[in-house]
């Protein structure tokens, strides 16, 4: 692994922690829940999303990186799933077109 | 002390903090749902701590069961009990009866906690020796052997508890109910986003639960981690109503609910044939014999949470025309 790859990978460590710090930040302050499962999503989709990225030049394997991009792409999933549901209640069904 | 201690051991101090204040946060919470969104985030915490103390076997134990399905299961009761107000009442202890069991449970944990630091360090154990009879077995993960191998008596009375967890559930249901459907009843979903998350998380996690489980003998996991996972995979598609409850009477549901004790209890007793005993194994074939036990185990783990979530069954059962 050369030193290069490693400072990148530190430096989307910390850009994704720095997402999941303004996303926290975001949650407690935004006036309402729409915008705070805007900050709350971003926090896990991008956060996450660089975390893992970061993470990729210190793993021990493809197998690894394979297991980390999938727990990305399940949080993705499961995360715009929860958001969407929880938008729908506060708002209301959607009126018909 | 060297930099990287200090940060572990502020990391650590933190992290206890943590689930501490989220323990009280959640005692002190004001209603059910927020007390058990509460519970959820200690329990996460509680899993951080696990993986901290180098027990990544209880950490995703802690994170499947614990905190995932327990959190589930309160969440359906929480809804449940709304509208009963007055018999929540009338049940709920009086405030000298908690003040005292919180006491009790207080007194409790400080005399673990003070036990657990009077240790002399290194602490007396069997760990080391565990370890090293793990490799003769053929098995990687020593956590395996000392459930299936060195305390296997344990898991196959833990395995039973299980069932009956689920009979006194069952046992909540009116008799007009019995043989009806677990649970409420969810409208069927066709678009939205319940409905993609249903079709498009199953396939993945139920090679993931199969993995999880699979991968217990060598590594992290096991039947219950692994059998949470399926037992998820179905109730998303019974919450975005493309599957139905199966009826309490089906024999398949019960064959599937007890099939990892039954197995249990046959291959023990197969061990004062072929080893020393109830529930030893021959050297050579212990890891193939577990590894049967670990798959129906995880078949009934994964039935036993998903009817616990369900609940008791909630209508009468249909009738057949």
């Amino acid at each position: 692994m050369s030193a290069v790859l490693a400072f990148l990978g530190l430096l989307a460590v910390a850009a994704g922690a720095g997402f999941f710090v303004a996303g926290t930040a975001g949650v407690i302050r935004f006036p309402d829940t729409p915008s705070r499962l805007h900050a709350l999503t971003k926090a896990d989709n991008l956060g996450l999303g660089l975390v893992v990225l970061g993470l990729l030049p210190f793993v021990p394997g493809w197998f690894f990186a394979l297991k980390l991009l999938l727990v990305w792409a399940l949080v993705l999933l499961s995360g715009a799933t929860a958001a969407q549901l929880i938008a729908e209640r506060v708002r209301g069904p959607e009126p018909p077109a | 002390m060297t930099l990287d201690g200090v940060l572990a051991g502020v990391l650590d101090g933190l992290l206890a903090a943590l689930v501490l204040a989220a323990a009280g946060w959640t005692l002190a919470a004001p209603a059910a749902f927020p007390a058990t969104i509460g519970f959820v985030g200690f329990g996460l915490l509680l899993t951080l701590a696990w993986v901290r103390l180098g027990a990544p076997d209880v950490a995703l134990t802690e994170a499947a069961i614990g905190t995932g399905a327990t959190g589930v299961i309160l969440l359906l009761a929480v809804v449940r009990l709304r509208g009963g107000e007055e018999e929540v009442s009338a049940a709920t202890p009086g405030r000298a009866l908690v003040l005292a069991a919180g006491l009790l449970a207080g007194a409790v944990g400080l005399a673990l906690a003070l036990a657990v630091l009077a240790l002399p360090d290194p602490a007396p154990g069997l760990a080391a020796e565990a370890a090293a009879r793990t490799a003769p077995l053929g098995l990687g993960n020593p956590v395996a052997a000392v459930l299936m191998v060195f305390r296997g008596l344990d898991t196959l009375l833990e395995s039973v508890v299980l069932v009956f967890t689920v009979l006194a559930v069952w046992s909540m249901a009116p008799d007009r109910h019995w043989g009806g459907r677990p649970g409420p009843e969810f409208p069927r979903q066709d678009d939205g986003p319940l409905a993609l998350l249903a079709r498009l998380l199953p396939p993945v996690g139920l090679v993931i639960g199969i993995y999880i489980a699979w991968v217990g003998t060598d590594a992290p996991g096991g039947k219950f981690q692994g059998g949470t996972i399926l037992a998820a995979m179905w109730v998303v598609a019974w919450a975005a109503g493309l599957v139905q409850a199966p009826s309490v009477a089906d024999r398949r549901v019960r064959l599937m609910l007890v099939a990892g004790p039954l197995v249990f209890v046959l291959v023990g007793l197969a061990g004062f044939g072929i080893a020393d005993g109830f529930l030893a194994y021959p050297p050579a074939l212990a890891k193939p014999l577990i590894l049967v036990i670990e798959a129906a185990m995880t078949l009934s783990v994964a039935a036993a949470l998903a009817l616990l979530i369900a609940g008791p069954p909630e209508h009468p059962p249909e009738r057949v025309t």
